[in-house]
């Protein structure tokens, strides 16, 4: 801005100097560079400055340049708020996006002395700055006093991630810099995730296959890997028994013992129909039953033999652990690992975070039921939402007579999306989980009562009350699209002979629709996020089925589900250790992120795809 | 010669009356949109097979005339209409009319071309898609005869799938002309069809028109005095919302008999 300027008054200035004074010729002649153009005049020295001020006078005012002429002032707050919008969006993303990525990267594990005497091992996660209160510094020896008095009475104090939380209580420890004697990375230590109690951190003792105990010496890395992923065979076929198999014939018996019921209500206990019903399903639930038995028997045979696969462990203080070995997910020396390895371990942890289902109250393991959730109901609220909002949006745009009237409604609609988003949660409630699944419940569902089928929150009501919320965003975006389809095209298609609905559906509408997707999914991506309302109908911590499965009918819309949003929340500030769920709620964040990201995106590539289709070449 | 100076109190006729037959007769058409009043009692008779122009200064209503024929001023809140207006004896306005079927017997050419966005085929035969035609063989045949019916087939027969956006603007209205005749009307309104257009496009709409001429029953509105003298049979006047002079063209540019038609057609106003 300042060249800008300086070139303005001196351009303005060697323009006039023919027809200037002489005085002003020769001065200029002094200095040979103010002849050879403006380039070269830009870096006259500041001396020769007073001699242009004297042919200021002859610009015109209003041609000089003045700090307030062009709007200039406001050039930085206006530049300045748009740069701190970019900023914040900024570090929001990548304070997300460093955590979450780095968060399954398996770090080194540090054994360290204390000076008590004591030993501690760990995964360092941070460090922090802090000052030692004065009645702590007077129990340290004087060394370690000076040392901190030369640091202005800051020390140093790192965070280890000490696992072993059945030993020690804790999964966390802070150790402050001044009590460390040594710092060691021995090979021999484990890094092992396990089913319970989160992380142990220690070395391998032995290990018991069935009696045969096979010490430390003759224990290799890739024997100890086969042994574990038989334990992890058993253990994913005992889950499969008891969740599976075990849970389809409880499904069929508690559908038997409905349908029962169902009759007992209608004909009454006495009648024929009746008795001739309770004597089938009590046969089938005999037999059903009987395969209960087997099933558990075999379970349990499955269980014993799997308790017979033991592994002991011991931490760095020589506690030892003994425990089965298909208790452990993972396992690493993470001290001896290569890049590659690591980059092994790190990819299998992505995979169990997205394909497994969460354990240790939802602190570790996967989020697959989460996202299925997530999906699920974004989708139902999508199909809910768009014939909804779209039909709406079409009334008020093409049928109604505009006037004051469709004015108000215009405004009232905009306002419903400013209402806080737990409203509606307390309208799904309310109005669809209460009165309308209550009444569905006592219609279609007598026999199940009093245990509520659609009367209680759902994914269904979740769906309908996203789909509320988001209705508005809907109804403008359409709005607003189909505003903008030329009024000639609507003239000229009836003018064809062509209906009003005609006229919608093969011109409106097409035409509209990059827009109308655009409101779509903005509106997805808002309900997608959206954990508020959610709360209060179906979401749940821990949902114990997939809302869809292999059972009649597939698509089980009166089900609680899991959700991405509550899951952060529920890690964040419902779980036993915080600083424990930390790193898992940026990866979900992160995910939760991605997910809406993704599908914005794929918006954004579905409405060029349409634009290019409806707007080619125009003219 | 004796001109009725200004405006006279009711319209000047020059039409003798039905070298052709008529085929569209206003009576006492007076038109209001909501407390303004756009059309005062105009009474017109056109000419089945000939073309006939509306000549007149911006707003004097021959764009709300010409819309007012099919109807199109429906669309508008507020729409107010006294008088008859006959098309083959048969009232449009009168409420057993089906608008939509109305609509049907009469083609419309806008002032900006207003291709539909799709294939060139498609915008061809929609008339026909909306009536509900589908059979292959009728659309290939109307789309053939309306494109060359409209000069436009040479230049898109090997693209009719293309979409109709990528045409130029000249070939665009060619397009709308087209589309406008797809399903053989009685009646084709043009509404300034050429404004929008270059001279060179404007002299094959021209062209077009005339060749159009006998086929069917034209009515154009523009604002270029020459294109009206060039391509119509008969010409009327308007000014202020009212029916000035209505006559053979040649009668009307050469010798009006209202002092303002004079006026206007030689450039002294409008």
């Amino acid at each position: 801005m300042h060249d800008e300027r300086d070139v303005f008054k001196i351009e303005a200035q060697t323009t006039e100097a023919p027809h200037s004074s002489g005085a002003t010729l020769s001065g200029a002649g002094t200095d040979p560079a103010s002849q050879s153009g403006s380039n070269s005049v830009r870096s006259l020295p500041n001396a020769d400055r007073p001699k242009a001020s004297e042919d200021r006078t002859k610009i015109k005012k209003s041609m000089v340049w003045d700090f307030k002429s062009r709007g200039e002032p406001f050039l930085w707050p206006f530049g300045g708020a748009l740069v701190i919008g970019i900023f914040m969006i900024i570090g929001f993303l990548v304070l997300i996006i460093y955590n979450g990525i780095l968060t399954f990267y398996p770090g080194p594990i540090e054994v360290v002395s204390l000076r008590d005497g004591s030993v501690l091992a760990g995964e360092l996660t941070r460090l922090e700055r802090f000052r030692p209160s004065s009645k702590d510094l007077e129990q340290l020896p004087e060394e370690v006093q000076n040392q901190i008095a030369a640091q202005k009475g800051f020390a140093t104090r790192q965070l280890y991630h000490t696992g072993n939380f059945d030993l020690y209580d804790e999964d966390y420890r802070w150790i402050s810099n001044f009590d460390i004697t040594e710092v060691t990375r021995p090979t021999d230590i484990f890094f092992l995730e396990r089913m319970e109690w989160g992380p142990f951190i220690g070395t391998i003792k032995s290990l018991d296959l069935n009696g045969r105990i096979i010490s430390k010496g003759d224990l290799t890395l890739d024997k100890l890997r086969r042994e574990q992923q038989e334990a992890a065979r058993r253990r994913n076929l005992l889950h499969y028994l008891e969740r599976n198999e075990i849970g389809a014939i409880n499904y069929y018996l508690e559908k038997g013992r409905l349908e029962l019921r169902k009759l007992e209500l209608r004909y009454g206990a006495d009648s024929p129909t009746y008795q001739e019903a309770s004597k089938d399903i009590n046969n089938d639930a005999v037999s059903l039953e009987s395969r209960y038995q087997d099933l558990s028997k075999e379970a349990a045979g499955i269980r014993d033999n799997d308790e017979r696969y033991t592994i002991t462990l011991a931490d760095v203080a020589g506690r030892e652990k003994t425990m089965k070995l298909s208790n452990i997910v993972r396992m690493y020396p993470a001290n001896v690992l290569t890049v590659p390895q690591r980059l092994g371990v790190y990819f299998s942890r992505w995979r169990e975070f997205l394909t497994q289902e969460p354990r240790e109250a939802n602190t570790e393991g996967g989020v697959l039921p989460a996202i299925f959730g997530t999906f699920c109901m974004t989708i139902l609220m999508a199909v809910a939402v768009a014939p909804f909002g779209v039909v709406a949006a079409l009334y008020l745009r093409e049928y109604a007579k505009q006037g004051r009237l469709v004015s108000l409604v215009r405004i009232c609609v905009n306002n419903l999306a400013g209402v806080p988003s737990i409203v509606y949660g307390v309208f799904g409630l309310g109005f669809l989980a209460y009165m309308l699944g209550t009444t569905i419940d006592n219609i279609f569902f007598p026999e199940r009562l009093p245990t509520p089928t659609f009367g209680t929150g759902g994914l269904l009501w979740a769906s309908l009350t996203l789909a509320l919320l988001t209705v508005p965003v809907v109804i403008v975006a359409t709005e607003e699209a189909l505003a903008a389809v030329p009024q000639s095209l609507r003239e000229g298609s009836l003018a064809c002979g062509a209906s009003k609905w005609q006229t919608i559906k093969y011109i409106v509408l097409p035409r509209a629709m990059p827009g109308i997707m655009t409101g779509l999914i903005l509106a997805m991506a808002r309900g997608a996020g959206e954990v508020a309302p959610l709360m209060l109908v179906g979401v749940v911590k821990m949902a114990p089925e997939l809302p869809i499965d292999g059972l009649f009918p597939y698509l089980h819309l009166e089900r609680s589900f899991m959700h991405l949003g509550f899951h952060i929340y529920d890690l964040g500030f419902q779980s036993r250790n915080a600083e424990a769920a930390k790193p898992m709620v940026y990866v979900t964040t992160l995910l939760l992120i991605t997910l809406v990201f993704v599908m914005n995106i794929a918006s954004v590539m579905l409405r060029n795809r349409l634009r290019r289709k409806f707007f080619a070449g125009h003219f | 010669m004796n001109r009725i100076a200004d405006e006279p109190n009711s319209t000047v006729y020059h039409v003798k009356g039905g070298r052709q037959g008529a085929l569209l007769i206003v009576e006492n058409f007076n038109l209001w949109y909501g407390p303004t009043q756009a059309l005062f009692d105009v009474n017109m008779t056109v000419e089945k097979g000939l073309v006939t122009a509306l000549i007149g200064p911006s707003g004097c209503g021959k764009s709300t005339l010409l819309r007012s024929i099919n109807r199109m001023n429906d669309l508008i809140d507020g729409l107010v209409t006294t008088g008859k207006m006959l098309l083959d004896g048969a009232d449009i306005y009168s409420p057993e009319i089906d608008v939509i079927g109305l609509r049907k017997a009469m083609g419309m050419v806008f002032q900006k071309p207003n291709p539909f966005p799709m294939s060139i085929a498609d915008n061809v035969c929609y008339p026909l898609r909306v009536e509900g035609i589908n059979d292959k063989k009728i659309l290939q045949n109307t789309i053939e005869s309306a494109l060359k019916s409209a000069a436009l087939w040479d230049e898109v027969s090997d693209r009719l799938q293309g979409n109709a956006l990528g045409l130029s603007g000249g070939q665009q209205q060619r397009l709308c002309i087209a589309r406008a005749i797809a399903a053989n009307p009685e009646v084709l309104l043009m509404d300034e069809p050429c404004s929008a257009l270059d001279p060179v496009a404007t002299a094959k709409i021209e062209d077009l028109i005339d060749e159009l001429r006998g086929q069917y029953t034209i009515m154009i509105v523009t604002h270029n005095m020459q294109q009206a003298a060039r391509v119509s049979d008969n010409t009327a006047f308007m000014y202020l919302g009212k029916l000035i002079e209505y006559g053979e063209t040649s009668r009307i540019f050469t010798n009006p008999k209202v002092a303002k038609t004079m006026d206007y057609v030689t450039g002294r106003f409008g």
